[in-house]
């Protein structure tokens, strides 16, 4: 994955280290993620399904929370969506070995602000638990694929009786679109920031804002589209 | 035109070539036409100034007669003669040889059998034109049909055997007329238009001559001559042209044919072998390579099966993108990170594509050295893109030595020879990327299966 996402790696040594909670169905992942996390982050704690996971996370409050998004009890969805009316702080990083595209986007829309594959190396996965707690988003070159898809099938009407409601949150802008292809391509944000004439800044707002249209667009049609993709 | 010549006309040449001297010595001695001898002699037609042949070059030359005289001169002759003037230059290029030639064109042109039959059989179309012309009333053709008809002859001969440059010449000045003997696909069209030309000027003869009331059957019967001449003298010919432009086509084939095997080949086989000698010191890893290659060359050859291809039934581009992921990583033990947008039937272009895009990976997982290779493809509705990037070592695209096979022929031909483009991006010490684009010949997205 994308260690190049690097704005900040070991910069935050002094003492902010991000509290952590791991939520995994796998005893063994969350075990070997906890070793490769090491002393990096404060890992305050681990659960096994939804209920658990939203009592213990509703108690302890962590800056960031590792999500598997294929868990027993409705998914890590069901996780974001029970915590994150009352711990708007709180924020999620997903996690998945497999990759269904509509499991993935179904955890994105529901408030995680990133998502990396399992395959992420140790110190990766510091960065971008660093990233997420600074209020980052974090997009895996999958995700920027699974995102640019999810837009673009929804982008053609295919004979819908509904018109778009929002036009504004259910399109990309042609520069979020070069943003996300530039990610799916592995790029950096420095880099992406180099090869389109703008700050890493900008990069950033394009991608916090592609995230907020998942998120927030009415999208009958990302629906349709996580549907369409369930059936075939 | 000659400078020199043309100011002072009895002045020898600056270079002073052999009939320069003769020129001067015997300065008004009275024109000669051409009647040289073959082989060896002092008259030699000239290439330097010449409109046709040289002959009137060389002529003034041998006389020390000026060039624009010589050349008026031969121009009224043929005018008062009938084209006898126009027969005898023409004869005059066959017999002269050209200067620095020993020999003339008529040497070569007597071995050129297909050239003979040739002019023998557009001569005896045109004395068959001509006895008609003659028949049908019109009696000035009568006065310049054996003129033109040894001109016309004679030009196809010279025009056959003559040296290439000579031919070029030619080319540039009688354009049209060199689709009389040329198979250039152009050019059957002037060939076409010239043979109903004179279709047209036959019939047109023959209906005139019907008024004489002379033979009511004659001019139906003449047509039908005409025509039966025409197809007669012309038809072989005709066919041989067709035949050269298929095994020209066939010729092109073979040799894409065969670009299209090297970068198989290669593929395959001989990334086998490279793999092979990688890991010469793992026996168990080296038969099994061996053993999966001999199976794809087998179903190559006998099954005609090609090695990587995508042939599958029912298979799309989002799972060759995936086929391309999972065969990489797990021939090369290098992890391949494959996002793909959109999905779209295959195509002969997208299995090129795709075969581009393999290549680079591969590429990418045995040069470079990163552990991880991305592959980003997106299919729009006009296009198809696939990305493949590395952080490995990189290398300078320019310097890529001709025998690494991979980059030029697997990569930018297969590409090329589809449509497509590559662009190879790479910087030492920080990776490379290749992005391939592919038109769509069908510009319809459909969304990607799961």
């Amino acid at each position: 994955m994308t260690s190049h996402n690097t704005p900040g790696r070991g910069a935050a040594g002094g003492g902010a280290r991000p509290r952590v909670f791991i939520v995994d169905d796998h005893g063994l992942f969350r075990s070997g993620v906890r070793m490769e996390l090491g002393t990096d982050v404060d890992v305050i704690g681990e659960a096994a399904d939804v209920d658990s996971a939203v009592e213990q996370i509703g108690a302890q409050e962590p800056d960031v929370v590792l999500l598997d998004v294929h868990l027993p009890g409705g998914g890590g969805q069901a996780v974001v969506s029970a915590i994150r009316q009352a711990h708007p702080k709180v924020r999620f990083l997903a996690l998945s070995a497999s990759d269904a595209p509509e499991d993935v986007i179904a955890v994105i829309r529901a408030g995680a602000r990133g998502y990396v594959t399992k395959t992420i190396s140790g110190d990766e996965l510091v960065d971008a638990i660093r990233r997420i707690a600074a209020g980052d988003s974090v997009f895996s070159p999958r995700l920027a694929g699974f995102v640019l898809d999810a837009f673009a099938s929804q982008a053609a009407p295919a004979g819908t009786a509904l018109p778009p409601p929002d036009p504004e949150l259910d399109q990309l802008t042609p520069r979020e679109r070069e943003v996300l292809r530039l990610i799916a391509r592995g790029y950096t944000y420095k880099e992406i920031a180099g090869e389109l004439f703008i700050s890493i800044k900008t990069v950033e707002t394009h991608v916090s804002s592609v995230l907020r249209k998942l998120q927030l667009s009415t999208r009958h049609q990302l629906t349709r589209w996580a549907t369409d993709r369930r059936l075939n | 035109m000659n400078e020199p010549s043309r100011s002072a006309p009895w002045r020898p040449e600056p270079d002073g070539r052999l009939s320069d001297d003769w020129g001067r010595r015997w300065p008004r001695r009275r024109p000669r036409w051409a009647r040289g001898p073959r082989d060896s002699g002092p008259i030699r037609r000239r290439a330097t100034n010449r409109m046709l042949g040289g002959v009137a070059e060389g002529l003034s030359a041998r006389t020390g007669i000026d060039l624009i005289t010589m050349r008026v001169l031969i121009v009224l002759a043929t005018l008062i003669s009938g084209g006898a003037g126009a027969a005898a230059y023409v004869i005059a290029w066959l017999l002269i040889p050209e200067a620095g030639q020993d020999n003339a064109i008529i040497s070569k042109a007597l071995a050129d059998k297909r050239g003979i039959a040739l002019a023998a059989g557009i001569g005896s179309l045109l004395i068959v034109l001509l006895i008609f012309a003659s028949a049908a009333g019109v009696s000035w053709i009568g006065g310049i049909a054996w003129a033109l008809t040894i001109t016309v002859v004679g030009m196809v001969l010279v025009v056959r055997n003559a040296t290439p440059e000579e031919q070029a010449t030619i080319r540039r000045l009688a354009e049209p007329l060199a689709g009389l003997t040329e198979g250039r696909r152009s050019q059957t069209v002037i060939r076409f238009a010239i043979a109903i030309v004179l279709l047209g000027t036959g019939l047109g003869l023959l209906v005139g001559s019907g008024k004489k009331a002379s033979a009511q059957v004659a001019p139906v019967s003449g047509a039908v001559l005409l025509l039966v001449a025409i197809v007669l003298v012309l038809g072989p010919w005709w066919l041989r042209i067709a035949r050269d432009l298929v095994v020209e086509r066939q010729a092109r084939a073979r040799a894409e044919e065969r670009a299209d095997m090297a970068a198989r080949v290669h593929d395959s086989v001989l990334q086998t072998l490279a793999l092979i000698q990688r890991r010469a010191s793992d026996p168990q890893q080296v038969i099994q390579l061996a053993r999966a290659q001999e199976r794809e060359l087998r179903s190559w050859l006998f099954d005609s099966r090609a090695p990587g291809a995508l042939d599958q039934e029912g298979m799309t581009f989002a799972d060759g993108v995936r086929l391309i992921e999972q065969e990489v990583e797990a021939q090369h033990g290098v992890a391949v990170d494959a996002v793909t947008v959109g999905d779209c039937e295959l195509d002969d272009d997208l299995r090129a594509l795709l075969a581009a895009g393999r290549e680079a990976t591969v590429n990418a997982v045995k040069w470079s050295g990163a552990d991880v290779v991305s592959v980003f493809a997106e299919v729009e509705p006009d296009e198809v893109s696939l990305f493949v990037r590395d952080r490995g070592r990189g290398f300078d695209p320019d310097s890529v030595p001709p025998d690494r096979k991979g980059v030029t022929e697997s990569i930018r031909g297969r590409m090329a020879r589809r449509g497509g483009s590559a662009v190879i991006r790479s910087t030492r010490g920080e990776g490379t990327e290749v992005g391939l684009t592919m038109p769509r010949a069908s510009g319809r997205r459909e969304p990607s299966p799961a």
